[in-house]
């Protein structure tokens, strides 16, 4: 087991080689001088020296390059020109509301993703199966940030039940906090939702026609116990590969959410710096997220071979 | 069995395009989303014929009007008909999705084949350099390159097509893996054909399936991503119509006239449907394994 995951972890290296290079090498997407995008409208002469002297723009971008990672790699992602401050404290300060964000909408998605595809396979070919099936399309064609302005209107301006926008840290109040949060967490979660009914349709359905459940039938048990017993814990396995793969994706989808619901979040976070033209924030972030993304990939791979007896022997 | 014999025969004269196509027009789904797709490129096509309005047109007469026989969507907050500027969005909409991927494909594809055919070292570093844009998810990447090239439609649609591109590096090297064992492959070089004629000849028109597939599912994501991008203010600039930079307008105006935000999600919706349902209906038709 232990081989498995050093072997995995040691794959990951060269990727997060890779993806440092092609987030450096954004950089060099900037029209002309970076310094000068880099110092934003203002274009003072000290900011300009500062990122000449910072990121050593006379020197080759091999140099540059490893100059860069150098510090990102002692912890130093650069400095926020907006918000005079280091980019991983900022980072750092705002990742825990998207992660509860993420976190509630992923529990949201595992909570009608889970049972609606175990239902609709279950019900293959019936109004619960198709009913299912036009909910799976409807999640995975509804943009996202499109449902949260339709359920703010329906939800905050018609029917006043929950805020519109804002957000309140769950360790000043918790109520509150969660009054906030769930509908940008529902819009966020129903296309997860989407992909983890099919998946676990379609896993299911393989399943609930191998040998090992006609057996089960045969001997007489129950079809609760059949489904809930003998084929749902084979039929997750993969849905639990997809789940954590899922959960990169749902930061990606947090930055729209957060922009409509206005969550101080990490998405928030990217696109404010976009227009605040506070490039060493976008850097930051991509790398961030990327770096999550590839170890909730190895978390993906861990959890997969744990509860897979045959890789396990 | 005779109907059955009969019926493949039939089939196998016809020939596999033919077939696929009898079997993609059997499934009503797939059928209704190419008339909404044919539906959108028309009215995308002759916008000027069928728009009631200039869409850039302003009239402070007519601010925030709710819909009516004159303007059948409502107006916007300028007094611009929200129906002439949905029709003109879906331009910006469809170049988006179809430009974008045709970025994707045309880098994407290449790339897969080379990967795929070479093997060895240069298929583990091109591998490697996907898995490192593969790591960055879909929106995040497009954003950051968006960000760095400038907002406009066009760079949005780079950034869409080279966000897009992994998927068509992954799904072209994998076919190509699956190909290039064939015997009519190894035929091809026994008898001495060069590597650019087996790859371009022999390998590619036998994957084209699965990217055709692939290609129209990626338009459904590039049609979003544009909208998301223009949303965000970093595709289509104001005062060109998007249906993303609609949506953007139309949150501010939620009280006090929610019909500007229903008609270009509508029209979003719409559209991404249309092409999820035509390429799973491609895919199923391709396919004749997959139920």
């Amino acid at each position: 087991m232990l081989a498995f995951l050093i072997r995995r972890l040691l794959i990951a290296v060269p990727t997060i080689f890779f993806v440092s290079i092609i987030i450096f090498g954004l950089q060099q997407l900037l029209p002309g001088d970076p310094a000068l995008a880099l110092a934003g409208e203002d274009r003072d002469p000290n900011v300009i020296a500062y990122f000449h002297k910072k990121y050593h723009l006379d020197q080759p971008f091999p140099v540059r390059y490893l100059y860069w990672i150098d510090d990102a790699l002692h912890g130093d992602l650069g400095q926020s020109l907006r918000n005079n401050m280091p980019v991983g404290a900022l980072v750092l300060q705002k990742l825990p509301v998207t992660l509860e964000l993420g976190g509630i909408a992923f529990l949201i998605a595992l909570l009608i993703g889970i049972p609606a595809g175990i239902l609709s396979a279950v019900k293959n070919g019936s109004a619960i199966d198709y009913a299912a099936n036009v909910f799976a399309l409807w999640g995975l064609s509804t943009p996202n940030f499109w449902l949260g302005i339709m359920l703010i209107l329906l939800v905050s301006v018609d029917l006043g039940w929950l805020p519109a926008s804002g957000f309140v840290p769950p360790t000043e109040n918790l109520g509150e906090n969660l009054r906030t949060i769930i509908m940008p967490a529902f819009v966020l979660g129903n296309a997860v939702a989407a992909v983890i009914m099919r998946h676990t349709r379609s896993a299911m359905l393989q399943v609930l026609s191998s040998d090992y459940v006609r057996t089960a039938r045969a001997k007489g048990l129950s079809e609760r116990t059949v489904v809930l017993h003998h084929s749902l814990r084979n039929a997750l396995i993969p849905v639990i590969t997809l789940g954590a793969l899922e959960f990169g994706q749902l930061l990606s989808g947090a930055v729209l959410t957060e922009q409509v619901f206005t969550i101080p979040g990490f998405g928030k976070l990217i696109v404010d710096a976009v227009f605040n033209r506070d490039y060493a924030v976008v850097q930051g972030v991509v790398l961030v997220t990327a770096t999550i993304y590839i170890f909730l990939n190895i978390t993906a791979d861990f959890a997969y071979f744990l509860v897979n007896p045959r890789l396990r022997s | 069995m005779t109907a059955i014999a009969s019926g493949s025969t039939e089939l196998a004269e016809r020939g596999p395009l033919r077939a696929a196509l009898s079997r993609l027009v059997q499934r009503k789904s797939a059928v209704f989303g190419a008339v909404v797709v044919i539906f959108f490129v028309a009215v995308a096509a002759l916008a000027p014929l069928v728009s009631p309005y200039d869409p850039l047109a302003t009239n402070f007469l007519a601010v925030r009007k709710a819909p009516s026989v004159a303007h059948l969507f409502g107006t916007d907050e300028i007094g611009r008909d929200v129906l002439a500027r949905v029709i003109y969005g879906a331009r910006a909409s469809l170049l988006a999705g179809v430009v974008s991927v045709v970025i994707a494909l045309g880098l994407g594809v290449p790339i897969g084949l080379v990967s795929g055919y070479a093997g060895r070292w240069i298929d583990g570093l091109l591998m490697r350099i996907t898995d490192a844009m593969l790591a960055c998810p879909f929106l995040i990447l497009a954003i950051a390159l968006a960000a760095f090239l400038g907002p406009s439609l066009t760079n949005a649609m780079i950034a869409i097509g080279i966000s897009a591109m992994p998927i068509f590096i992954r799904l072209t090297r994998a076919q190509t893996l699956a190909v290039k064992v064939e015997d009519y492959v190894e035929a091809a070089k026994a008898l001495g054909n060069p590597h650019s004629r087996i790859i371009l000849r022999h390998i590619l028109p036998n994957i084209l399936p699965p990217l055709m597939v692939q290609a129209t599912l990626a338009i459904a994501q590039a049609i979003i991503a544009e909208a998301s991008l223009s949303f965000l203010g970093l595709g289509q600039q104001p005062p060109a119509p998007s249906w993303g930079s609609m949506l953007n307008t139309a949150k501010n105006f939620l009280e006090q006239a929610p019909w500007m935000a229903l008609w270009p999600g509508v029209a979003i919706f719409l559209a991404v449907l249309a092409f999820n349902l035509l390429g799973d209906g491609l895919r199923d038709a391709l396919d004749p394994r997959r139920k």
